[in-house]
């Protein structure tokens, strides 16, 4: 029970940390801070949902990012076409992931093992060539978004605080679903699956259906990321489709935690600010990540969650 | 003659050059627990397999209750009543005994296409897998983690799990398989049991607990079923001794 209560604790620390960051940010007249964890926040939303595949389901998606993409070409592409309203972008951005997620999974769950890790690779790179070659849309450049979402003045996203906690709702929103669907009949039958699909089957359960319909959920939710992200840069470039991208987010899961709830987001709070101090410190940045992220995964099993965990037992 | 619960016909499965079910029939009528017996490699598992749905057979066919079930998958064989354990333990090692049991009892109780109630608490599923763990005495081990659980006990749960998708028909793929000398013998009295309830197919190698479990006796060797009667008759059965019991004879002595 103890490891329990540290973990917690952490996590509780965490979430006020993010909550809290605004009055830090005015109150220090630190408006970078805020910019950063924004784009941390979105990211974590991100990572959040590739856990709910990959730590809760066992599909390891090595194309997550292609959502980020989808989510943010949707709002892009139709803001370029002078539709501004968020009311139909965001949910425009949903929908297009949910297809897509609907399309890549049914392909992809033939598949098992290595195989899947493949297929979801190569297709996250096609969307990355086709985004490239869409040169009303800026094609290889990108596209700028000069314009943010508009809410109809319920909320103003160029309010950098505004727009920073509409992130973290989203993100709060999103885990609270997954703690619902995990702990559902729904979300119990995937974790069955990832944890002995044959016997599965001879009880009943159907293995691709139940999954797809996880892929297909999982995918909704980082397209939402995706949206929030075109927003946050006010801009949207197949780099964001980049198979190093997925990596990133499949690296936040495992240095968090994966299939723990709040993993994913301690994992996102880590990787990137590691990232920006050690790029501050050094342009070889990659060198001291790259051993480090070695290790956690090495003698970390569990990754940031799991080591908590065993410190609270002692 | 009544319809029989299961019905197998001229079943043939080869793997490559080797016919590994080699024209099979057997009927199962309801109530009856039949057994079926063969040397290593006669392809007891693979008879089974092709029952369960893990693998189609190239001819023949294999019909639950007067319906044609050849060519089903698993998952819907399942939903028809046909229960399976399996012979080497397969169950969610990272889920509770009572997990693994309510599962089971959720795949037959409405759909699972559900997202926001917390299964765990639905008490239907809770008391189906406490009523089936208690049938097999485990009921006091429900919420451990089967991973932490002795093969003996979970060759009890794989039993339970079956049991919890009330099925007329139940396939044992080796229920004894490495169990200890009173491990086997709560084996047995839990099959005499269970066998009131329902109708059992019955894989086993151990001779003795075949001989006092079943009704009737299918010998399995090379794929071919060379004799198929009551206990009585195969123990007399002269084929059958030489190809089989002389063996299990000499196999029982030095184990």
């Amino acid at each position: 029970m103890k490891g329990l209560s540290v973990s917690k604790a952490v996590t509780a620390l965490m979430l006020a940390g993010l909550v809290l960051l605004p009055l830090y940010s005015y109150l220090s007249s630190n408006i970078f801070i805020l910019t950063l964890f924004t784009r941390i926040v979105i990211l974590a939303l991100a990572a959040a949902s590739l856990n709910l595949i990959m730590g809760f389901g066992g599909m390891m998606s090595f194309g997550h990012a292609a959502y980020l993409g989808i989510g943010g070409y949707a709002v892009g592409m139709l803001a370029q076409e002078g539709v501004g309203s968020g009311w139909i972008q965001f949910p425009v951005a949903l929908a297009a992931s949910a297809i897509y997620a609907l399309v890549i999974g049914a392909l992809s769950l033939r598949t098992r093992g290595v195989y899947f890790i493949m297929i979801t690779l190569a297709f996250a790179q096609m969307a990355y060539y086709v985004a490239s070659g869409l040169a009303r849309y800026g094609g290889d450049d990108g596209l700028t978004v000069y314009k943010r979402s508009d809410f109809s003045g319920l909320i103003n996203l160029s309010n950098r605080t505004q727009f920073y906690y509409l992130c973290l709702a989203c993100l709060f929103g999103v885990i609270f679903l997954i703690w619902r669907i995990v702990n559902s009949r729904f979300g119990l039958v995937v974790q069955g699956l990832r944890s002995n699909e044959q016997r599965m089957q001879a009880i009943g359960f159907p293995a691709k259906r139940y999954q797809l319909v996880c892929f297909v959920i999982s995918g909704t939710m980082c397209g939402l990321a995706g949206a929030l992200l075109a927003n946050n840069t006010d801009f949207v470039s197949p780099a964001v489709m980049y198979w190093t991208r997925s990596g990133d987010l499949m690296v936040m899961v495992i240095l968090g935690g994966m299939g723990t709830l709040f993993g994913p987001v301690m994992g996102a709070v880590v990787y990137l600010l590691l990232e920006e101090f050690l790029s501050q410190i050094t342009e070889y940045w990659a060198l001291i990540m790259g051993p480090l992220l070695l290790l956690i995964v090495l003698f970390g099993r569990g990754g940031i969650m799991g080591m908590l965990g065993r410190i609270g037992r002692g | 003659m009544a319809e029989p619960l299961l019905r197998v016909e001229k079943l043939v499965r080869r793997f490559g050059g080797i016919i590994a079910t080699d024209n099979v029939s057997l009927d199962v009528a309801s109530g009856e627990l039949h057994a079926i017996i063969g040397p290593n490699g006669a392809g007891k598992t693979t008879l089974i397999s092709q029952l369960t749905g893990h693998l189609a057979p190239h001819s023949g066919s294999v019909s639950l209750a007067g319906r044609d079930i050849t060519y089903l998958p698993a998952y819907r064989r399942c939903a028809l009543g046909l229960a399976r354990s399996f012979q080497i333990t397969s169950l969610l090692l990272d889920f509770t005994a009572a997990d693994n049991v309510a599962l089971a009892a959720q795949a037959h109780a409405g759909t699972s296409f559900r997202f926001f109630a917390n299964a765990r608490k639905e008490k239907g599923l809770r008391d189906a897998a406490h009523a089936a763990l208690d049938r097999v005495g485990l009921a006091h081990r429900a919420d451990i983690v089967v991973s932490k659980l002795s093969h003996g006990e979970r060759r009890q749960i794989e039993l339970a799990v079956a049991l919890a998708s009330k099925p007329k028909l139940l396939l044992l793929d080796e229920p004894m398989a490495g169990l200890g000398v009173t491990e086997s013998q709560d084996m047995v009295k839990l099959l005499q049991e269970l066998r009131k309830e329902v109708s059992i197919v019955l894989v086993e190698h151990d001779m003795p607990a075949v001989f006092a479990l079943a009704d009737r006796i299918s010998v399995l060797v090379y794929g071919r079923v060379i004799a198929s009667g009551i206990p009585d008759a195969i123990r007399a059965n002269e084929d059958v001794k030489r190809a089989y019991l002389g063996d299990q004879h000499v196999v029982t002595h030095h184990g």
